[in-house]
């Protein structure tokens, strides 16, 4: 189903749901497990930058530690960080007995960084990426779906036309059709044109047509994305 | 070698007979060989306008069909020398035209001609698609009006996608606009799209402006092909869209409203 109406949607969500997502976050590189060295030493860090030190999440990583206890105290750890403004939310690269004490702590393992790791690299055979470029104006009456991609128009997308990706669209012209980003769902997923005279712009199944545009928007350039499950437009400036 | 030119549209009535027979005749007048196929089986109309309606015997279908060769259907024009028509049946309908059919007869006539005009029928169904499928070149009739650019941004999305051309990856069909029935007074009053409105949604090359004139309606109902009326504006259009055509830089005529002089108010003239 590419279109849900905004109605129904209340009424068949799911209290919540799972999604991956990317992000970054602090590293923590601890070298020695010194607790009176690390306190003198963020005590420091905070001057330099206390707007920094606000709740931040960060991430305890273990490869460079140059004694290596098995018994790290890691509740010990967690409090001193916590009251020097930083939130520990996972650690990596310790021995599995620093796993499991970490874990009684509550603090989980995450996967070990690419470049220590020896992770795989990524497949030469693999395409970047899943874009689909098209270097032709999409006339009326056609249809171009770009699956697990974004969608690149170089031209014009006549009334009539129909774009539709599962990631983003970028038109390079005049959208006077109709354009669906993020069809399998993905409410992250943006439209942008140089000028919005679209028929109906969604994204994630929210949908607006051309009769809901607010007359400032149309001829703009502008960017649609979805803001708390509400279509916003956005005019594209430099 | 021959090129075979379809003349376009989508809809119905913008004035693609028109442009064939005018198109054709101006070609054949300039010394190239030039036939002009009525893709319209069905609704014949071609010759009419030709003014060769009592001449036809066999037609396009019966070619076809193998009934008749090429020589005993093409009817040469009385007028203009290198000019030859292929009229379409009246009592076939347009299943008649096969692809293999309408392949043959072009590979023949490009030993002979050098330019092919396909009249196409209005709409996108076999007719439409068997006219355009072969052409090298298109002259997308347009009227000055929202209804009729949309069935032509239509007919360019075909061109674009299942024309020979385009199955077989070569060269995209050339492709050029013909807006016609132009008023340039009520494109000024926002009666009707004005050129830049049409171009800048088609996106096209413009290959002629077409004055809205009553000689297209007399010369028409006359059986001459309005190029001939070289005193009418329409006439000396169509010659220009021809000039521009086979290379001619021509600035474009009648975009804007001329003012009537004096003798021409008191003795009218269009």
């Amino acid at each position: 189903m590419l279109l849900r109406s905004p109605h129904l949607a209340s009424e068949e969500t799911p209290p919540f749901e799972l999604k991956g997502s990317l992000f970054t976050l602090t590293v923590l590189h601890l070298f020695q497990m010194d607790r009176a060295a690390i306190e003198r030493h963020l005590v420091e860090k905070v001057k330099q930058a206390p707007s920094f030190f606000n709740n931040t999440p960060v991430v305890i990583d273990l490869e460079e530690m140059t004694d290596s206890p098995e018994g790290l105290d890691f509740n010990g750890l967690y409090e001193l960080l916590r009251t020097h403004g930083m939130v520990p939310v996972g650690m990596r690269n310790g021995t599995p007995i620093q796993q499991a004490a970490a874990r009684l702590a509550g603090l989980p393992a995450l996967p070990e960084s690419r470049a220590n790791g020896g992770a795989k690299k990524p497949d030469k055979t693999e395409p970047a990426s899943h874009s689909r470029i098209v270097n032709h104006p999409v006339r009326s009456g056609q249809q171009i779906y770009a699956p697990e991609g974004d969608l690149i128009v170089l031209g014009a997308v006549s009334a009539g036309a129909e774009v539709i990706a599962d990631g983003n669209i970028h038109i390079y012209g005049v959208l006077r059709g109709r354009a669906l980003a993020g069809v399998r769902g993905d409410a992250e997923t943006r439209i942008f044109c140089q000028s919005l005279e679209a028929e109906l712009v969604s994204i994630a199944g929210h949908y607006r047509i051309s009769e809901q545009f607010d007359s400032a928007d149309r001829g703009k350039a502008a960017q649609i994305h979805l803001m708390e499950n509400r279509l916003v437009i956005e005019h594209l400036t430099r | 070698m021959a090129t075979v030119i379809v003349v376009t549209s989508g809809k119905g009535g913008v004035g693609k007979t028109t442009t064939s027979a005018s198109f054709a005749t101006g070609l054949a007048q300039r010394g190239y060989r030039t036939v002009v196929i009525d893709f319209d089986v069905g609704l014949r109309n071609l010759d009419l306008i030709m003014g060769c309606e009592r001449r036809v015997v066999y037609d396009f279908v019966n070619v076809i069909n193998n009934e008749a060769n090429l020589n005993q259907s093409l009817i040469r024009d009385k007028r203009v020398e290198n000019l030859y028509i292929l009229p379409a049946s009246q009592t076939r309908d347009k299943d008649a035209l096969t692809k293999e059919g309408v392949e043959r007869i072009l590979t023949e006539l490009k030993q002979g001609f050098d330019y092919i005009v396909c009249d196409s029928p209005a709409g996108i169904e076999r007719g439409a698609l068997m006219a355009l499928y072969f052409a090298d070149e298109a002259l997308v009739v347009t009227n000055p009006e929202v209804s009729s650019v949309r069935d032509s941004d239509r007919i360019l999305g075909i061109l674009a996608s299942r024309s020979r051309r385009a199955e077989q990856g070569e060269n995209p069909v050339k492709e050029h606009l013909v807006l016609a029935r132009y008023a340039p007074e009520r494109a000024d009053r926002g009666d009707m799209l004005s050129v830049d409105d049409v171009l800048e949604i088609l996106g096209i090359p413009l290959l002629g402006v077409i004055p809205e004139s009553s000689t297209v309606l007399q010369s028409s109902n006359a059986g001459v092909p309005v190029i001939l009326e070289d005193s009418s504006e329409a006439g000396a259009a169509y010659n220009d869209l021809v000039d521009r055509f086979l290379g001619k830089a021509l600035p474009h005529r009648f975009t804007s409203i001329q003012k009537k002089g004096f003798l021409k108010r008191l003795f009218g003239g269009g």
